[in-house]
């Protein structure tokens, strides 16, 4: 993993509380979302055919880029953004969904073994 | 950082009933929402599709481990395997287990899936994107669907 300084446990807590905040928003679960692909997007790119502004996506970028989910790449002379896939956060992000699927299913078999 | 889930539920249903929804194919299809095509058995496939709406042409598809009766149920998979020109059983699995336990409530149920570290990054990605692409809705859908009726 590329984020070694992240693994002692005295950096864990500051690391996981970004995340937090960083996850707490639409718009940025959207642009985590669109990165998914593993291209680099630009603003221009992440901005278009959405209703945001070229400025939010910027201010959510950098808060992504500041959990560490999100990394700037240069591509000449263009600034895009892409995930960090080695990144921490963005297993954590993923152990979120997977586990949120599983509250979902449990709460269905609740329902079903005592009905 | 722990790479496994584990969550811990309490269900007011005897041991063996909740066994029986975990283990019996029809059962476990009507909760988990996919249609299998055959019974669990240890150390072989069992395959099915999902039946979430928009899904269905999405096969599930798992390795039976353990089946250690009203006590311990796993299978092997491979979590988000949604996209059907990928062949995912090259991948690393990660392995899911239910544990019961009686308590005087009914069944404590255990589930944990573990081995995420081996699930390739780019795999984890489709995680999102599976959301992105209307999953949350399906979630819903669902919980409308299972609520108690009025």
């Amino acid at each position: 993993m590329s984020r070694q300084k992240h693994k002692p446990s005295a950096h864990r807590r500051p690391a996981s509380a970004l995340l937090f905040a960083a996850l707490g928003d639409k718009t940025r679960l959207a642009l985590v979302a669109r990165l998914c692909s593993g291209q680099p997007a630009s603003i221009a790119q992440l901005t278009a055919g959405s209703r945001i502004t070229r400025q939010a996506v910027t201010k959510h970028l950098r808060v992504l880029q500041h959990a560490g989910i999100v990394r700037g790449v240069h591509a000449g002379r263009e600034h895009r953004f892409a995930l960090d896939p080695n990144s921490i956060e963005e297993m954590q992000l993923y152990l979120d969904r997977v586990s949120r699927q599983w509250d979902q299913a449990l709460a269905r078999l609740k329902v079903f073994v005592e009905e | 950082m722990e790479n496994k889930i584990e969550k811990t539920i309490e269900l007011n249903a005897p041991v063996a009933r909740v066994w029986r929804a975990l283990t019996d194919y029809r059962e476990f299809g009507e909760w988990f929402r996919v249609a299998l095509e055959g019974p669990f058995v240890p150390g072989q496939p069992a395959r099915g599709h999902i039946t979430w709406p928009g899904y269905e042409h999405v096969v599930w598809q798992a390795i039976v481990q353990k089946m250690e009766p009203e006590s311990l149920f796993s299978f092997a998979w491979h979590p988000y395997a949604v996209d059907p020109s990928v062949d995912y059983s090259s991948e690393p699995p990660t392995l899911v287990e239910f544990r019961l336990e009686p308590i005087p409530t009914g069944t404590r149920l255990t589930l944990t899936e573990s081995g995420f570290e081996n699930v390739p990054a780019h795999r984890r990605a489709e995680a999102f994107r599976m959301n992105d692409g209307g999953w949350t809705q399906q979630m819903k859908n669902i919980e409308i669907h299972v609520a108690p009726k009025t």
